[in-house]
């Protein structure tokens, strides 16, 4: 059931009065108010540090706000009608000068051990080079152990369907446009509980050892977060920035991060799932993803169009759709639908070179999509939304393609 | 000049109708443009906030596209930090400096006309692009890479409009400067006779110091967007790796402006609290001269902590702790600022009138704001706080509960002068107490969802931070609303609806401005006043 505002703002203030009391004792409860201590040392380290900070800055606070409060009650014309006249006093000054020096020396001393700690991503057992794409991350295993040639690199794209996230009216309650039912004529789906936070194909990583995290971005600046591992790091175009984490045996489990630096239309729908698995687990992961990475694609020509526009609207609404548009109609990409460039058979060859290298804002797909994927999403392109020109591309047409 | 034409000067009638506003050299007119112009955009930001937070009511989208989204996140922080703070300070310098100083007027009058009157065109002009936006003429139409415009997403990503919004910042730039030179200049040449500089009440001296900011600044920031223009459209590649060029430089650039930026829409009001504390507590400013002395601290070590809005591009560690302590120092002079506000109202005689509550609510939670800057300033718990909304939480606290708070008690203290009534004690008292509670609903709960992982900016959310989103907008729908309240305080007051106000309109007040009658004529001190 899709629970409506009003219920949702009471659970709000009780959780609210609640948290106050109950303290998360197992590491997946997730807190709504507090920062995550996470699952590695440093990020253990790094909840320890903003702890300490937190009290000290309240307990600051208090005794401004409690001396204010004090002054407003006692120092108002009804109980002290006749003002004093001090306005210096030069030990007091001196006092609240030197005072907070001392107490920013000892908050630095922490921070600095915590931040040279972070910084030394050497020894690492796993290295995987994470890059930013808008809007979808791209994570490419290059060493493990002794093994220095792995050649696995996947898409990691949001899993979450677009009919959770377009809600066609306000879930009902507080303004009187009644039921989504009653405005859409059917229930929209519930949202998922990892809502916008899932991905289709995961980041998985061994528990136990060291992961450098190399980080770059392959249009505009992104930036790579995972809150339980310990902090962000910018992707940014032409550079390579490094971060690392190990995540305890015993930690195993998936955890949920989202790109934390506004990269443009679908920044918000770009989430990181990492799933930490134990060693053994991930070594034979890695082994049959080695070995499907190895294999010659797939050249199997299409029987006929129906076959090439099956995969195509797949691979379409995977791939393309964000910016392209469900219906073809163009976005923060080219519109299709009737467009010149989609049915005009001189923009075949261009059309296909686009696909595999990339154009400008349209980033090259000839990594992440098989040969296969991208005969069928030419097809698809060419033939849907009325375009209807009956281009068949074959996969060898695009394996071809120089 | 010769006496005959100091005479014509001095006693021609003032000009009506539009002309008085258009061709106005007088301090006075140009002040209540700005304060006018100020509070329309803080109105025009504030119906973008609202878009904002309408799409965040709820999980998931249902009012705009999330391309719109950022267009508002944009032009929201555009228009509150260019067209409502900044303007809304020049405002109450132009009115204030002059009557504070015992100055006929500012020195350069027709350059101040033209600062004022370069901002509306440069306004439409940048607003122009979010009409064309919403009326769905062209996708996108406003720029939509946040206020901070990183390259490259506003250069070789950025929408067509991006011209338009550097042609506007430009023109705000050249309007900053020449009121900042305008604002020197008058503080050195036109004192009365007495007044020396540790004489001056400290709000001319805080804008004496942000005047300095501003020219040391713009530059820089239209040294940035012009940069950002050449790689666009000049085939240079300053800001594009591709290129051999460098996207963490634009960072650098425009924080450089940036930080200094942030001050100058601070200092100004801890000259307005440092004005208002003293009159309602009935005794004098503790501690003036570590006033002016925090002040220009803060100033020059303003210039070495930009890096701070960057820890997470991956600087080295030696720039990293080197920002991070200079940053983490700054809390001591914001600290002694504070402390003497405190010193000035112990053993005082308060009254709680209108300038005074919103004084007091500036200084409670303006130290939240600064509290939560020197979290944000651990530089290893910043790599978790960054760019969620325990940021955004930080900046409202000092911006709209700082910097917009220090101005209301700005203009119901001196409203009296400027207008002859005293403000609306009801319209005011209900003003105040809406704001205070909702802007706490508003942005209070926003260090809840950033610590536990909201990224800021973000068109949708994950399900756990809902309940806190919710209340956050209603806080929100109910700040924006209050703000209405104030422009009927304001509207009654130009009207000249209210109590009429003495010369000296607040029983404790100190200072020129108070010599003057109430209204202030529209030329005053023909001759020097005589500074005790």
């Amino acid at each position: 059931m899709q629970s409506t505002l009003f219920h949702r703002a009471a659970v709000g203030l009780t959780s609210l009065m609640i948290s106050g009391m109950a303290v998360a004792s197992d590491w997946t409860e997730r807190s709504n108010e507090n920062l995550r201590p996470g699952v590695t040392g440093v990020s253990q380290e790094v909840y320890d540090l903003h702890t300490t900070v937190l009290w000290i800055v309240t307990i600051i606070g208090l005794l401004v706000f409690g001396l204010i409060l004090v002054s407003m009650i006692r120092h108002r014309r009804s109980k002290n009608p006749n003002p004093s006249t001090f306005h210096e006093n030069v030990l007091l000054e001196v006092v609240w000068t030197v005072v907070p020096f001392v107490i920013l020396i000892a908050m630095a001393v922490p921070a600095t051990r915590v931040l040279i700690e972070l910084d030394d991503s050497s020894k690492a057992e796993l290295t995987v080079k994470v890059t930013g794409h808008r809007w979808k991350w791209e994570y490419e295993y290059l060493t493990y152990e002794d093994d220095n040639n792995i050649g696995v690199s996947y898409m990691s794209n949001l899993a979450t369907p677009t009919e959770q996230i377009n809600n066609p009216v306000l879930a009902g309650g507080l303004f009187p446009y009644g039921t989504a039912q009653d405005a859409v004529g059917s229930e929209f789906p519930e949202k998922d509980k990892n809502y916008n936070l899932e991905a289709d194909k995961p980041l998985v990583l061994p528990s136990g050892q060291k992961v450098r995290f190399l980080i770059t971005a392959a249009d505009v600046i992104h930036s790579f977060w995972l809150p339980d591992l310990g902090g962000k790091k910018d992707a940014i175009p032409g550079f390579v920035n490094e971060t690392w984490a190990i995540v305890p045996e015993g930690k195993e489990g998936t955890y949920y991060g989202q790109c934390a630096e506004l990269c443009g239309k679908n920044h918000a729908f770009m989430p990181i799932e990492a799933e930490v698995v134990s060693q053994e687990e991930f070594k034979t992961w890695l082994a049959e993803r080695k070995e499907e990475a190895a294999a010659a694609p797939d050249l199997t020509p299409f029987a006929d169009l129906d076959e090439a526009l099956e995969l195509g609207e797949q691979t379409y609404a995977g791939a393309c759709a964000v910016c392209h548009g469900n219906n073809g109609e163009g976005g923060v990409g080219v519109a299709f639908a009737g467009s010149d460039f989609a049915t005009n058979e001189e923009h075949l060859d261009e059309h296909i070179d686009v696909l595999i290298n990339g154009r400008a804002a349209m980033p090259a797909f000839g990594a992440q999509l098989s040969p296969r994927e991208i005969a069928a999403v030419v097809t698809y392109e060419r033939n849907a939304w009325g375009n209807d020109t009956g281009d068949l591309i074959q996969p060898q047409d695009v394996q071809d393609h120089e | 000049m010769s006496t005959a034409a100091a005479h014509d000067d001095h006693h021609h009638h003032a000009p009506t109708g539009l002309k008085r506003w258009l061709f106005s050299t007088n301090h006075k007119d140009i002040g209540t443009l700005y304060l006018w112009f100020s509070f329309a955009m803080f109105l025009a930001g504030g119906l973008l906030a609202m878009v904002i937070r309408t799409e965040l009511l709820e999980p998931g989208m249902q009012f705009v596209d999330p391309e719109f989204f950022n267009q508002m996140t944009t032009v929201h922080g555009l228009a509150m930090v260019f067209g409502a703070v900044m303007p809304g300070f020049v405002g109450l310098a132009n009115w204030m400096i002059p009557l504070m100083i015992g100055a006929p007027d500012m020195a350069l009058p027709r350059m101040n006309n033209w600062s004022f009157w370069i901002l509306p065109f440069a306004f439409l002009i940048l607003l122009s692009s979010v009409f064309m936006s919403a009326f769905g003429a062209g996708n996108p139409a406003a720029p939509n890479f946040g206020w901070t415009f990183y390259a490259p997403l506003s250069t070789e990503y950025g929408p067509a409009s991006t011209d338009l919004f550097i042609l506007s910042v430009h023109m705000m730039g050249i309007s900053s400067i020449m009121g900042a030179i305008n604002v020197i200049v008058t503080v050195f040449n036109l004192r009365a006779p007495g007044m020396t500089l540790m004489k001056m009440p400290l709000f001319v001296w805080t804008w004496l110091i942000t005047a300095f900011l501003l020219i040391a600044v713009m530059p820089v920031l239209a040294g940035a967007v012009t940069m950002m223009l050449t790689d666009r459209h000049f085939g240079t590649s300053f800001f594009n790796a591709a290129g051999g060029g460098d996207p963490v430089l634009f960072q650098h650039v425009f924080w450089f402006f940036g930080h200094p930026e942030v001050y100058i829409m601070i200092l100004p009001a801890f000259g307005i609290i440092s004005a208002i504390i003293p009159t309602f507590a009935r005794k004098p400013l503790f501690g003036y001269a570590s006033m002016v002395y925090a002040t220009a601290s803060i100033a020059l070590l303003s210039f070495v902590v930009w890096a701070h809005h960057m820890f997470t591009v991956g600087m080295p560690l030696a720039g990293t702790l080197f920002f991070m302590y200079m940053t983490m120092l700054i809390s001591v002079p914001t600290g002694v600022k504070v402390f003497n506000w405190v010193a000035t109202m112990w053993r005082g005689s308060m009254t709680f009138e209108l300038p005074m509550k919103w004084a007091i609510a500036f200084v409670i939670l303006f130290t939240c704001g600064g509290l939560s800057g020197l979290m944000l300033a651990i530089t290893p718990v910043d790599f978790q706080y960054h760019d969620t909304y325990f940021v955004v939480a930080h900046f409202h606290y000092v911006l709209v509960s700082g910097a917009v708070f220090s101005m209301f008690a700005a203009a119901y203290y001196w409203l009296p002068k400027w207008s002859g009534v005293m403000p609306n004690k009801l319209l005011g008292e209900l003003h105040f107490w809406s704001s205070l509670i909702s802007v706490n609903l508003l942005f209070f709960p926003m260090h809840f969802v950033g610590l536990a992982g909201m990224p800021r900016r973000y068109a949708d959310y994950a399900l756990q931070f809902a309940d806190y989103n919710f209340w956050i907008s209603i806080g929100g729908f109910w700040f924006g609303l209050s703000q209405l309240l104030f422009l009927a305080v304001c509207v009654l007051c130009a009207m000249k609806k209210g109590e009429k106000a003495p010369a000296r309109s607040w029983e404790g007040a100190e200072g020129l401005e108070w010599e003057v009658p109430s209204p202030a004529p529209f030329h005053t001190y023909d001759t020097p006043p005589v500074v005790k």
